[in-house]
Order: structure tokens, then sequence, then C-alpha cells
């Protein structure tokens, strides 16, 4: 459990820190909370020769509501999200139950978002929490900074739009309006383990109690998270009903391509994932007060 | 600080543990704290193949990393005579490092020390080895066929290791046949790790006396320090073994293992101090495992629910050598009471072990020698006989109770189980759990479609090896030892041959003196761990120190106070004959106001002690003459999301008869913790291989460990049957809440499921074998 040789630099502002990236590129590794980093250089799966510590970045630690956007700075630590004075408002409901289950309490305490969206795992928490509620990631290049949708960003397991040289500056959800509300439902073997299913949704309704934007993400369905396209579609525009849900759960039963590991079978995840997008689907219109 | 003598009794008081401010604060000194001027690090190449002949080992490069000082093979070590290691069963031998060829993913296979734990590290990293793969054998199924054979270094050229039985084989088939009701299941207790939070290691030095000081991870080490002259040719009086703090053990720390043997020997050939610490995947991968038991298991009864005979028919995987730290009698450990609380007139037990290219074990997990596997054999096949009879499991247990006036017992596998009212125990459970009302509650909720089970275990264990004439470890008797100083002002020390591993030992032991001589247990320092100091004994595990040791202490104070009472009579200036120990003192019969203290006599035993022999100190080594048999009845209820699998143990209520109660908060903490494991290997915990051989579970991620968020609120209760032949009637209770618990949360979710149809579903219960159980039923159904 002792990590391969490497050279560590502390960077003490996000240029320092993109200064660094430039120069190493592909042999560097940036550190935010280290939450899944470490543990891979301890079991020597990972061998960065240069780790750049951005922890001192104080520019990079972000957290604020910000015009139209929700910024999330490159070491805002999952805790400080779960402790947010605004978090309790139903339009950030996704964001907090996401904050809740993340790993144990112990791992928020480091682990960071913008972290957990650069590692890619696919059975992150974030990753399909930013697909619902549509994030965008900032990514500093050497054209300068540029924003990423969430889709175009989670490119394949373990791997980003984030290209060699490069460093994700923090991640932006858009804030919404007050007839939105999301849930995350998550089923794991103990505190602290990924997910063996996960889903995400977030819901708009307009006026007339219509379902206006929906988003429905799947955790631990595919080499990364996965946007149900189907049952996004199936809901927008209709009246919130108990088939419309069931549709929108068999949408995602069919969309989710798990792996069959010691979490569960190919089948049984599958049948997770139907079952977990409508139990968050109820859940996210019961805090719009709608029962379904 | 109070050394004041008692008034009142220590038994049954809830003492906070006199260690915990020490654990708590971080103060606890482990193998790892301890630091030797040019200590070198060691680290251990392992197999990444489950079967492989080794063709060349090349340590060049290794050499060549910064910090590496020696690098050591199994040749290295065979030139030496270290090539194999004695089993504690005594009856097999394993590799120290691989000769030849590896036998498991993961094994020994080079030893590296440098200077620092990074670069033991990376030199391990370097070595290269060129193996050539061999064909697997991943289960005991496939290594019956004898189509490859993992062993060719033993005479018998066969993967059989041993065919051990109990009972009446004839008789026993006999009765099965002419029983009306009959049921047989394929039980099988999955391959589990008791994963102790502090891994295995150890700290190997020779002194300027030439003398080993060898600190070590050892739940026994005594036996360590005979182990080691035997296998090392290096004189007894010449090795020192301290056992420090122990960060749990679970029986994971009774063998030796080869890390210690290189540390060792690495220590002697460079001469400076090694260290040797086990990551957690080491820890997982090669050390003493547990179960791996696959029972056919037969009850015979009559069309009215009494039981007429017992068959179990076991194929056990003991992995790559037969390394069950067993007595040497007993290959099959004790999985002779496999016929539990019951009073069969028949029965025939009988194992078949087997090698495959796994890690070898087999004896651990808070398992009294395979007792965890015989209780859930009995309680769980107790549970599908009761299905098929279509009778309340409860009653089932209750018409075939071994009855309060029949103990002592003998049971028909040869136990002479000492005592227990198991009828009482559960009148206690059912009373305190509100069996009715559940029962009332489940009807309800089946008719709404709800899946809600109640599931029972009663069972008895046999604990305290053991009895001279039956248990040995190498040869080794299972006595064990205590030896008590009284100081002048009236404080003391006591030391034994065991060695707590976080039981709680430093304040029970203290109790049991305090009791015996009616002195402050806050005062009597306990010492163990250190053979230089305490006395011979066979160490802490199967719940042997209590019922063992706990006895010796109980009798070396007797003989304490004995030795005390010729001064008590000097000092009250009346005959040995008419001073009595009464009320915790000495005092002229029949005349309560002539007294003295036993802090007074101690005093007097170093400053007045007239014509007898100074001082005040006595030690004892304690046969004991039978097992002791603590018992329970436990009962788990859940509830089942038939979406998700997701099974909710609502409630879950242990009572436990462990014979007299030394301390409740210390049998309370046991009982706590052998539930959480107890349940982690119901629903999460297993060891698993591939059909290729590869190690599924080499950390945390893979391994669970539930945390106090997945842990039932546990609720206990007790009855106390003392032991008849133990000098306090105390039984031992470390392992009942881990032998007695899988088979009630099992049963409970049979019982969730018995609607649909479901009779068996083996351990780990996860949610998608329990999902996977429902939909069949609905498919079959629809």
């Amino acid at each position: 459990m002792i990590p391969a040789a490497f050279t560590y630099l502390r960077a003490h502002t996000s240029d320092e820190a993109f200064a660094h990236l430039q120069q190493y590129g592909a042999e560097a590794r940036v550190l935010a909370g280290g939450q899944s980093l470490i543990p891979a250089m301890r079991f020597r799966l990972a061998r960065p020769a240069v780790l750049v510590d951005i922890n001192a970045s104080s520019d990079l630690n972000v957290l604020r509501v910000n015009g139209n956007a929700l910024a999330v700075g490159a070491i805002a630590r999952d805790s400080d999200i779960e402790r947010a004075p605004w978090i309790t408002d139903r339009r950030w409901s996704l964001i907090r139950d996401v904050s809740r289950v993340v790993a144990d309490p112990v791992v928020r305490q480091m682990g960071t978002v913008v972290g957990s969206l650069c590692h890619n795992d696919p059975a992150g928490d974030w990753t399909a929490a930013s697909l619902a509620a549509r994030a965008e990631v900032t990514v500093r290049g050497k054209d300068g900074a540029r924003d990423v949708k969430i889709d175009d960003f989670l490119v394949d397991s373990f791997t980003t739009a984030v290209g060699e040289g490069e460093m994700a500056l923090g991640v932006h959800f858009p804030v919404a309006d007050d007839r939105t509300a999301g849930a995350y439902q998550k089923v794991e073997r103990k505190v602290g383990d990924f997910a063996t299913a996960a889903a995400a949704v977030q819901l708009s309704l307009n006026a007339d109690g219509t379902i206006r934007e929906a988003g429905v993400a799947l955790s631990a369905a595919g080499p990364c998270a996965v946007r149900v396209d189907e049952a996004e579609q199936m809901l927008r525009g209709q009246r919130p009903s108990a088939e419309l849900i069931r549709a929108a759960g068999d949408a995602a039963s069919r969309r989710s391509a798990p792996q069959a590991d010691l979490r569960g079978s190919v089948e049984y995840k599958k049948n997770l994932a139907g079952v977990l997008v409508v139990r968050a689907l109820r859940q996210a219109l019961s805090r719009l007060g709608v029962q379904a | 600080m109070s050394t004041e003598p008692k008034s009142a009794g220590c038994l049954g008081v809830a003492m906070k543990r006199k260690e915990d401010p020490r654990f708590i604060q971080g103060k606890g000194h482990y193998v790892d704290d301890i630091s030797m001027p040019g200590m070198l690090f060691l680290s251990l190449v392992r197999s990444p193949y489950p079967h492989a002949e080794i063709k060349s080992i090349d340590i060049s490069e290794a050499m060549q990393v910064p910090g590496v000082k020696a690098v050591i093979t199994g040749k290295d070590l065979e030139a030496a005579g270290l090539g194999w290691l004695p089993t504690f069963h005594g009856l097999d031998k394993q590799m120290v490092l691989a000769i030849g060829k590896v036998l498991f993913q993961y094994q020994e296979v080079a030893a590296v020390f440098a200077e620092t734990r990074a670069a033991a590290v990376d030199g391990a990293e370097a070595v290269q080895v060129d193996y050539a793969p061999l064909p697997v054998v991943a289960d005991p199924f496939t290594a019956k066929t004898d189509e490859v054979i993992l062993r060719p270094d033993r005479e018998n050229k066969t993967n059989h290791i041993y065919h051990w039985e109990v009972g009446d084989k004839d008789k026993t088939a006999t009765a099965l046949a002419n029983s009306p009701k009959r049921i047989k299941e394929r039980i099988w207790f999955q391959r589990c790790h008791p994963a102790p939070l502090e891994p295995c290691g150890c700290v190997a030095h020779f002194d300027s006396m030439g003398r080993l000081q060898f600190y070590v991870t050892s739940q026994a080490p005594h036996v360590y320090r005979t182990a080691l002259a035997i296998v090392t040719g290096i004189p007894e009086d010449k090795i020192h073994v301290v056992s420090p703090d122990l960060g749990g053990g679970f029986g994971n720390k009774v063998p030796v293992y080869p890390g210690y043997v290189c540390a060792i020997v690495g220590a002697l050939k460079i001469g400076r101090p090694v260290k040797w610490i086990e990551t957690r995947t080491e820890n997982l991968t090669s050390t003493g495992f547990a179960r791996d038991y696959h029972m056919d298991v037969e009850i015979g009864a009559t069309a009215d629910g009494r039981l007429t005979a017992l068959h179990v028919a076991t194929t056990a995987d003991h992995g790559a050598f037969d390394a069950a730290a067993d007595p040497t009698k007993y290959p099959a450990g004790m999985f002779g009471v496999v016929t539990g609380s019951y009073d069969f007139p028949v029965a025939h037990a009988e194992v078949d072990a087997y090698f495959t290219n796994k890690a070898p074990g087999g004896i651990a997990y808070r398992c009294s020698f395979r007792v965890t596997e015989a209780s859930y054999a009995i309680e769980r096949a107790m549970d599908i006989l009761a299905d098929e009879l279509a009778i309340d499991p409860v009653e089932l247990r209750r018409k075939n109770f071994v009855r309060k006036e029949q103990f002592p017992y003998p049971s028909v596998l040869g136990f002479t189980y000492d005592s227990g009212d198991y009828q009482k125990t559960l009148d206690v459970t059912l009373e305190k759990i509100g069996y009715q009302a559940l029962l009332k509650e489940q009807v309800e909720k089946r008719a709404r479609g709800e899946l809600m089970g109640i599931g029972f275990s009663t069972f008895t264990e046999v604990v305290g090896a053991g009895p001279s004439k039956h248990f040995d470890i190498l040869g080794i008797k299972m006595f064990d030892s205590a030896e008590i100083r009284i100081h002048p002002t009236g404080s003391g020390i006591v030391r034994t041959g065991t060695k707590s591993q976080g039981q709680g030992h430093e304040t029970t032991w203290a109790q049991i003196v305090g009791e015996e001589l009616g002195l402050d247990p806050q005062n009597i320092m306990v010492e163990e761990g250190d053979t230089d100091t305490a006395p011979y004994g066979l160490g802490t595990y199967a719940s042997r120190s209590t019922p063992v040791a706990g006895a010796a202490i109980a009798m070396a104070a007797r003989r304490v106070r004995e030795k005390a009472r010729k001064v008590a009579a000097h000092m009250l200036e009346v005959g040995e004959a008419d001073v009595e120990w009464k009320d915790y003192k000495f005092q002229v019969k029949g005349v309560p106001a002539k007294s003295v203290t036993m802090k007074e006599v101690a005093f007097a035993a170093y400053t007045n002690m007239a014509q007898n022999e100074p001082g005040l100190e006595a030690s004892y080594y304690y046969d004991p003459p039978n097992m002791t048999f603590p018992s329970g009845a436990y009962v788990a209820v859940v509830d089942i999301d038939r979406e998700t699998g997701e099974v909710k143990v609502r409630r879950f209520l242990a009572v436990d008869d462990c014979g007299t109660i030394i301390n409740p908060l210390v049998v309370e903490g046991q009982i706590h913790g052998g539930l959480t494991e107890g349940f982690a290997i119901a629903f999460m915990q297993e060891i698993q291989y591939d059909k290729e051989g590869n190690n599924l579970n080499t950390n945390f991620t893979d391994y669970l460990i539930p945390t106090s968020l997945e842990t039932p609120a546990w609720e206990t209760g007790k009855t106390v049957t003392p032991s008849p032949h133990h000098p306090i009637g105390a039984k031992g209770v470390g392992e009942s809440p881990n032998v007695g618990s899988p088979a009630a949360f099992v049963n409970a979710v049979i019982d969730a499921l018995s609607p649909l149809g479901v009779r068996h579903i083996d351990m780990p219960i996860t949610r998608d074998k329990v999902w996977r159980a429902i939909r069949q039923a609905e498919v079959l159904t629809t």
C-alpha cells in the first residue's frame, strides 16, 4: 500500500497549477480531495510522476449561487455542499440528496464534486446528478477556459474531455426556478460503497402542472453515467401520472447497460435502474406537491 | 487511586473497561508502533497465479533498488532447513516461501529487506518471477476427482486430506430410512474472513545476548515460542515473544505465518531488526480464512415432529495447506456438536477435507473450532424441517430440546453438555420479542403481499478447550494458567497464558481476583502476552479464556487466600482452623467483630508474617475437567423490499446464557460485536474465488465490513445457568453471537419468502439473490 515514487508540487493558485500541468503534461495528475487518486496510487494502479496539489489554490475554493448558476470550484468539498445554508431549498434537492450519499461522511470531508467528475467512475454519483441537472464543466486549456456540457465532458470510463496539460476549474449547475425539484435514489451494499445502481432525476413543472423539463440519468449503468433520453422525452410536456412514471422507469431499465460484478447481476441492476427512476420521480414530484 | 478493600462482590458488576481510556485516546501500543535503531522493513513478493510452476526467480533488478539490503527465496530457506513450516494442526506443513510451485494466488514467493517500507515495496515489485501456469482446482468437488494432484510433496497422491466421522453410521441410516418425515438440504457456510482491523505483523531482533526478541500479533504467544524453537532450532530460552496490544484477532492471529519466519531469518542473516506489517490485501488473501463447509444435512422425524435421526456429510475446502489450527485429535474441530440443543436418539457426522488452489486456513472468526458451521447447519435444517412438517419452528425446537433435567447430557456424538435450560432461555426470548403479536402482524402483512419474516436460532456451543485427555495443539495440552502477586499495600498483578485482543481481560481478570480476595479490581493490574513474565498458556481463541484461564485465576486466587489465612490467624491470634473467609474478609469463626481485611493481611505478609513464608503470591495451571456449553435463543425480524430485494433487519434479540457473568458490560460488548459479525456474514461477506482461482475480495471495497449505519440496533437479554464444573460457573461468551446469529438472520429471510415457496438461500444473502428468488417465484405463479 505504498505508492510508487512521485514528485509533489503544491500550487497556491490555479494559474500556478495550470503552469505545472502545462510543463509536465501526461505525467502529471491533479490532486484535489484525493479520495480516488490516493487509493489508486497506493495500489499502484495509478503511478503519476508528478502530483499537482491544488488544495492551497484558494481561487478554486468556490461554492456560490452566482446569477444564473451554482458555481462549484475544483476544491469545494462534498461536505461543503452538504452543509451549505441554501441547500435545503427544494430546487437543490437533487444536489442535496447526492451530497448526503456520496461515499461516507469521512470521505465527504475531503472529496470534491469536480474531482469526482474528472475521475468519471462508472458508478460515480456526481456524474449522474450532473447529467440530470444539465451541468457544465469549465476546463482550462492552452486557449483559455471553455465550458463543456456534461454530456460531452463524460467521454468514457475514467476518461473526460480534460486534455493533456489541462485542468477542470469548476462545475456550474444552472439555477432552477422554484417549480423545480429532483431526487437521487441509490442502492449500495453499505455506506461508502459505490452504487449498485443509482438514478438521478430533476423535474421542472409549468404553472399548469405539466412537466416543462425533465432530467433522468443513471449511474452504474454503463461505461459512464448515462442520460435516459427516452424517459426525458416521454416526460416532457406531460402531466405526471403513475403510468407515465412507470413508462419512464421501463425506459431506464432498457437503457441501463451495466456490468455484472460483486454488486449484482446485469438483470438485477437493470431492474434496479427502473425501480430507482420510478422512486426518484415520485420523490421529486412529491417535493413539488404532486402525488403520482 | 483507591485500594480500599471490597465489601461487596466484584462479579456481575458492570465495571468500565480499564483498557478503554488507552484505546480510545489512541494510546494503545501495537506492533507497528515499535521502532528500533537500524530497523529494516520486509515486503513479500506474492504470486499472481493460483497454481503455477516457478521457472526462475531473478532478484538482480531488485538488488539494484536503492535501500534494498537482501532478497531471499524458497530455495534459500530450503537450504537452511526452513523451507517448510508445520501447521498448528500438526498433520501438514506449509511452504514458508514457494518451493518449485505456487499453490494459491497471493502465496509468498520471495522476501525483500530494505531500509524503508517504500524501498521494500519497490524492491518486491522489481523481483522477476517466471511462472508457468498449471491447471487450477478452485473448489473441493473438482479436487475430489484427483485429476490434478496439488500436493505431490505428500506421501498420499490425492487431494483428499482426511475423512473424519463420529456417531453411528448404520443406525443413523436405518433410523432415517424408517422416519415418516425426512428433509435433506445442501447448506453451504461460505468462505469468509475475520479481517481484524489491525493486520498481522512482527518485529524480529536478535539482541546483544543473541536472544530473539520477537514482537508479534499473536493470540497465543507461548505456543509461538515453542513452535519457533521447534522450527528454527533456537533454544526456547533464547526466544522472547511479546504480543503487545492487538487490534482484534478473531482467530486470524493464531497461526504462524510465513512473514514471521522471513522476518526472523532476515534479522539473523542481516544482523539488524526487521519489521513486517501486512497490507489489508495480504491479510485478506493469505491469512487464516474461516468456514467453507458444504454440508449435506439430513434429518428424520415423526409426523408430529419428534426428531429421529441426523446425518451430516460435509465437504470441506481447506485450501492449499491443511493449516486449520485444530486440536490434534479433532481434524474437524468441535463439529460433533452438530446435534445442537436437540435430543437426537442417533446421529452421524462426517467431514471430508480437500486441498484446493486457495489460501489455507479454516479455523477463525469466533468459530470455536467449527461450532459455527455445525450450529448454522442444524439451526437452518430445523427450520426446513418445520416448513416440511408445517409446524411452528418454535414448537419444533421446544418439542426436541434437551431438557433441563437431562444435564449433564451425553450427546450421541460424544460430548457431555454441562448445563443449560433451553426452554427458559427461549421463553425469555419469546416474551421479550412479543412473538404472538409479531405472528399476528405477519398474517396481516402476508394478506397484503408484504414480505415479513421471523427467524429463530436456539443454539448450543461447546467452548473452553480443553481437557488434557482430549485436547492439544502440537502436542501441548490445552490447559491455561494464572499467576497472582499481591503487593504489601493490597494491590496486585495477575498474569495469564491468554492474550486479550479486545475482550477486556484487563478488567474481567481483575474482577475475578477482586471477588476471590476482597480487593479492589481497580488496583489489580493484568499483564498478558509476554512469554518472559506470563505463565505458560495456550492463548485466547475459541472462547477459551474465561473457561480455562478464568478458572486458573480463581484457583490461583484461592491459593493466595489459603496462604493469607495463615497470616490472618497470626494477626487474629487464633489457630488457622478458627479463621473463616466471610463477607470478603477473614474473621474469627462466630466473632464477626474480630476480623482483618485482605489488605491488612497483605501488609502483614511482608511486615508481620511470624513463622509463615513471606510474600503473597500463587500460581495455578488449570486443566479443565470438561468443556463448557453456552447457549442462546436468538430471534430476527426482517422486512423485505420486493422490488430491490433489500432485507431490513427490523429487530434482533439475543438472549444468551453464558453461565455466571463476570462483567455484564463486557459481555454485552462481546455480544454486540459478534452479532455485527454474524450480520455481516449473513448478508455481506464472502471470500469469493472465480473459476480460475482468482481471489475477488482483496480489499474493503469488495469485502464488506458493516458500519454503524447498516448495523441493526441490537437487543439483548440473559438467563444464567452456571457451569457446574467451573470454579465460578462461567462459560465464555465471545463466540456465541457469531455462532448463533447467522441462522437467525437466514431463517428470518426464508420465513419472509416462504409464501413464495423459497426453501433455502446460501449466505451471504445479497439483494440480488433475494430479488432473483422473488422474481423466480413470480414467474412460476404467472
